[in-house]
């Protein structure tokens, strides 16, 4: 032992105390910041929260503004990034967990998804905006490939422009690293010995997957799924970026629509000057911050109703 | 009447459930192809987002208009003017020195409350209160960046900052960084408790045995076991502030200065690349390409720091039984 110094008793209680008090103290400010964050919405935005400010189109006058527009463009947005992250992330984490083999090429896959989910969202929204929008120069807007006519649900055009199926395509991209993940984390819980079983009945690889692990660690990859769709419904960066719109005065028809989403129209608010489009800013964060709420509900029920012990 | 194997063979055969050798073996290799290329989506993302912007930034130093912007112009020039002026000035410094000011700001609020915190969940709170306070956390870390901007310009800078000094304008780098630190706060907690909640209880229960304190275990013990991956957190976090794009575009202001000085309103990369982009500028013109530049400093920055943190938890991780 290379100390021969003794603590005296006293000191010893203090900085235990000491240290009791800071992690508590710690632990109030968090409380606190989400207190003060909820109270300064309420206070500033439940006077303007109406059902004509949840039906109505956007505005000048803040008093006849409302969020139809972001609100149905949000749901579309949000709709497209699921139907395309959510099968491609929980293909990839099957891949990598079930399939690949320990190999330079698989941590090298492994360390770039971890990278990925480090970009800063802005940056996908520039990949989005060569890619998506503007489908490399390959093709401009005006000699675009048609499929569909202007009026049909069907209506697409190559490249996307700034439109619907491109925001949604955009934020796939974001939240597609955080879905591999969680969903590779939840593969990863199974049992080795549920899988080992299966295969000892004769079961292919992919019988294994399909009728075994997927089904036990379902809850918690649809649990990562919701959690990463409320990261999307957030996002407001990567879709300034494509060119969404601030101002919209129709609800998205089909793919090609023209949109907006929640995050950004209250961007628009909140950075205006005038106090009376504070408070619309305020009643839409409200809107968001409920939709975002039944979100983590439904995660919380999944998570508790659906998981079933898998060792016993 | 049919015979009971007959009966057999037609409801197993109903379920589909018997194929030939050959159509399995087909079926098996045409899902792992499928699974092969929906895992090649990710690398062939990273591929073209760096393509891209090398692609974008080299065309943004060799304009022929503009034979003044030069790689060491760009990092070194102390001024950043794109839009104002007779002639556009081109110094990356300016945005990178406001998005560090950002960054630290929120580094020194949300690393100290957010070790903390994940210490008292992990070492102190009662399963109960643990519980509430991981929902909390999960509250806070599911508010979409653009609240906190909004937070910021209408509590944290004229509440907080303005009573205090005169000097605070509408729009300042340090209440843009309070609103980022409180962004990562929910990400420094939950990672860094994860981190500690690993190291295993014998550990804490020998020190226990030799006499320890709590704060002896905890500052003596559980953080230096859990270090790599405190530090990996604080990493991690630090990244996505630098990445934070909404609360800058809303709180930090739009004036892109070299200064210190967190009551004076600062320009992010971030921030900058927002102005371009929602503003008019013509897409072949020098201060729209100049965005792509700004684009790939920032994915430069942010890689490395990911990277590290990923070798840190890889190389540095003390490995229990």
């Amino acid at each position: 032992m290379k100390t021969g110094r003794t603590i005296p008793q006293a000191k010893r209680i203090l900085s235990n105390r000491l240290m009791w008090a800071a992690c508590l103290g710690a632990t109030t400010i968090a409380v606190l910041v989400l207190s003060a964050l909820l109270i300064t919405i309420a206070i500033e935005g439940t006077g303007a929260l109406t059902w004509s400010f949840l039906t109505s189109f956007a505005s000048r006058k803040p008093a006849q503004a409302g969020i139809i527009a972001p609100l149905m463009g949000s749901i579309w947005v949000c709709a497209i990034c699921a139907i395309v992250a959510i099968p491609v992330g929980i293909g990839t984490a099957i891949y990598l967990e079930e399939y690949a083999r320990r190999s330079r090429i698989k941590s090298l896959i492994q360390l770039n998804i971890s990278n990925l989910s480090g970009v800063p969202s802005i940056v996908y929204g520039i990949l989005a905006l060569v890619a998506f929008v503007r489908f490399f120069g390959i093709r401009t807007a005006d000699d675009a490939w048609t499929f569909g006519n202007a009026e049909s649900i069907f209506y697409l055009q190559i490249p996307f422009g700034p439109s619907v199926i491109a925001g949604g395509l955009t934020l796939a991209l974001v939240v597609l690293p955080i879905m591999i993940i969680s969903s590779q984390e939840a593969l990863r819980s199974v049992p080795q010995s549920l899988r080992q079983a299966a295969l000892a009945l004769g079961s292919t690889q992919w019988q294994v997957v399909w009728h075994v692990t997927l089904p036990a660690a379902l809850p918690t990859i649809m649990t990562g799924a919701i959690l990463s769709m409320s990261r999307a419904i957030g996002e407001a960066a990567p879709l300034l970026v494509i060119g969404g719109f601030l101002l919209v005065f129709q609800t998205p028809a089909n793919l090609m629509s023209d949109f907006t989403v929640l995050p950004l129209q209250i961007y628009n608010w909140a950075g205006r000057p005038q106090s009376d489009f504070h408070k619309i800013a305020a009643a839409a964060i409200i809107v968001q911050l409920v939709v975002l709420l039944a979100f983590n509900t439904i995660a919380i029920i999944i998570r508790q109703k659906l998981q079933r012990p898998l060792q016993s | 009447m049919t015979s009971i194997a007959a009966r057999t063979a037609a409801e197993i055969s109903q379920r589909g459930r018997i194929r030939s050798a050959a159509f399995q073996g087909f079926f098996e290799g045409s899902i792992k192809a499928m699974l092969i290329a929906l895992t090649l989506l990710s690398v062939l993302t990273t591929v073209v987002i760096i393509a891209v912007l090398v692609e974008e930034t080299i065309g943004f130093f060799t304009m022929a208009d503009h034979p003044e912007i030069s790689l060491w112009s760009f990092f070194t020039g102390t001024e950043w003017s794109p839009l104002l002026g007779a002639k556009p000035l081109f110094g990356v410094l300016p945005l990178i020195s406001g998005t560090l000011l950002v960054t630290a700001i929120a580094g020194i609020f949300a690393m100290p409350v957010g070790l903390l915190t994940a210490v008292f969940l992990s070492e102190y709170a009662s399963p109960r209160t643990r519980s509430i306070l991981k929902s909390v956390l999960e509250v806070l870390a599911g508010v979409p960046t653009v609240v906190y901007g909004f937070f910021a310009l209408t509590f944290i800078t004229p509440y907080l900052l303005q009573p205090l000094s005169s000097s605070f304008g509408t729009y300042n780098a340090m209440g843009a960084g309070i609103a980022v630190g409180i962004m990562i706060l929910p990400i420094v907690c939950s990672l860094s408790e994860d981190a500690l909640r690993a190291v295993p209880q014998s550990l804490r229960d020998g020190a226990y045995a030799l006499g320890a304190t709590k704060f002896d275990v905890t500052a003596k013990v559980v953080i230096p076991a859990g270090l790599s991956g405190v530090v990996a957190a604080f990493l991690l976090a630090l990244t996505r502030a630098i990445g934070e794009t909404m609360i800058v575009a809303l709180a930090a202001g739009g004036l892109a200065q070299l200064t210190a000085n967190p009551s004076q309103q600062v320009q992010t990369m971030t921030a900058y690349m927002v102005q371009i982009f929602l503003g008019d500028a013509p897409a072949a013109g020098v201060e729209y390409r100049s965005s792509y530049a700004v684009a790939f400093t920032l994915f430069l920055i942010t890689f490395i720091m990911t990277w590290t943190g990923a070798v840190i938890l890889k190389r540095y991780r003390e490995e229990y039984e």
